[in-house]
């Protein structure tokens, strides 16, 4: 006799559940990460994924090189100028619902580049969900990171994150550092303001769930 | 142990008594100051006559804006055949920090003077294709020269 016997005598055939429990319950066991592995936390990050630490253990070990099919990017290590339009428009790739984790001093804060080439601290660029401190942080830091992130992802609602098309959030580039796509009226329109300077540069635009925050 | 070094300095003296101003010698390196004019017939002189091959490397030197003159381009050579290194320095003003270009001679030379000009802001007559190539295309300013802030110039800092 198995367990799934001893459930199925226990338990009643329908069992009531609030959905957004079970739509959370089933979205934080299964998180895919994008890997951007920037600098040294990346190595961590790694390690965090390999047979001592096994992530695989908190349901997110599928690291996807693509962002189309990632549920949390880990941005581990340093972001440069010249990477984050990159690193936006990789964010701006991942479906909803999506999340970031920052991880390290360096990615958070800058850390100790405090210099024109790093970004200081990539929620400038994205937003961001958890922020993991330590430099680099070590691989349990970051399995309680995760941990934690999906104690978050319990306390969300299914309304809060809505899979609509947002033209705004595919303008993410600072001029002159990307091409930009062939893309609609809307967005060829924003660039040329942006020539003008009618609009300031949208270095960080805000995602839809970014602008629900805050205001 | 740098007698040789010297000898390749003096055929260049021989050649053009112009292109030599004036010769260094630290830690056994040989360093010949040319003038910024002539550095391509030099380098290309250097190359098929003495057989310094390969272009190791160019890099720009800022020794700081009260000093004239400012800037100085260095040009590490290497003789895959004799295996000798050599240096050729130019010394340059802040007014026109101008070289001609040594793609002719090297085509590596190109990354590195994009380099030089990306960080300091030295312009390479005749190049190519002069933009920068490690900071972002729109960025202010040349980030080695002493005058330049940390944190670079608003509204790009960020900070």
């Amino acid at each position: 006799m198995g367990l799934e016997d001893k459930i199925f005598e226990s338990l009643p055939d329908v069992v009531t559940v609030r959905l957004d429990s079970i739509v959370n319950w089933a979205r934080k066991s299964s998180l895919w990460p994008a890997t951007f592995g920037l600098a040294c936390c990346a190595i961590e990050m790694m390690n965090t994924v390999s047979a001592r630490n096994d992530l695989s253990r908190f349901g997110a070990e599928t690291f996807r090189a693509s962002p189309r099919q990632a549920d949390v990017m880990i941005v581990s290590g340093r972001v440069s100028r010249k990477m984050a339009p990159v690193l936006r428009r990789i964010y701006d790739q991942m479906p909803e619902p999506k999340w970031v984790i920052s991880m390290g001093a360096c990615a958070t804060s800058g850390g100790v580049f405090d210099n024109y080439a790093i970004v200081q601290g990539v929620d400038k660029v994205v937003p961001v969900d958890i922020y993991v401190p330590g430099c680099p942080p070590r691989p349990e830091m970051l399995v309680h990171a995760i941990m934690m992130l999906q104690e978050k992802i319990m306390k969300e609602s299914v309304r809060d994150r809505r899979d609509t098309y947002d033209p705004e959030s595919r303008i993410s580039s600072v001029p002159g550092t990307l091409p930009v796509t062939e893309g609609t009226a809307l967005e060829r329109e924003t660039e040329v303001e942006v020539a003008q300077n009618k609009v300031s540069r949208p270095y960080s635009i805000p995602s839809r769930h970014e602008r629900r925050r805050s205001s | 142990m740098t007698e040789k070094l010297h000898s390749y300095v003096e055929k260049l003296k021989e050649h053009n008594s112009e292109w030599v101003s004036e010769v260094r010698e630290a830690f056994g390196e040989v360093t010949a100051v040319v003038p910024a004019a002539a550095v391509a017939d030099i380098c290309r002189f250097l190359r098929d006559e003495q057989q310094f091959n390969l272009l190791a490397d160019i890099c720009g030197a800022d020794n700081g804006p009260e000093e004239d003159p400012r800037f100085e381009v260095n040009y590490h050579l290497f003789s895959t055949i004799h295996h000798n290194r050599i240096r050729l320095k130019v010394l340059l003003s802040e007014d026109s920090p101008v070289v001609p270009t040594v793609t002719g001679v090297w085509r590596t030379a190109d990354w590195h003077e994009r380099e030089t000009y990306d960080l300091f802001g030295v312009n390479f007559e005749g190049h190519p294709d002069l933009r920068r190539i490690l900071l972002p295309s729109e960025f202010d300013g040349h980030a080695l020269r002493k005058d330049f802030p940390l944190r670079g110039y608003e509204p790009y800092s960020m900070n």
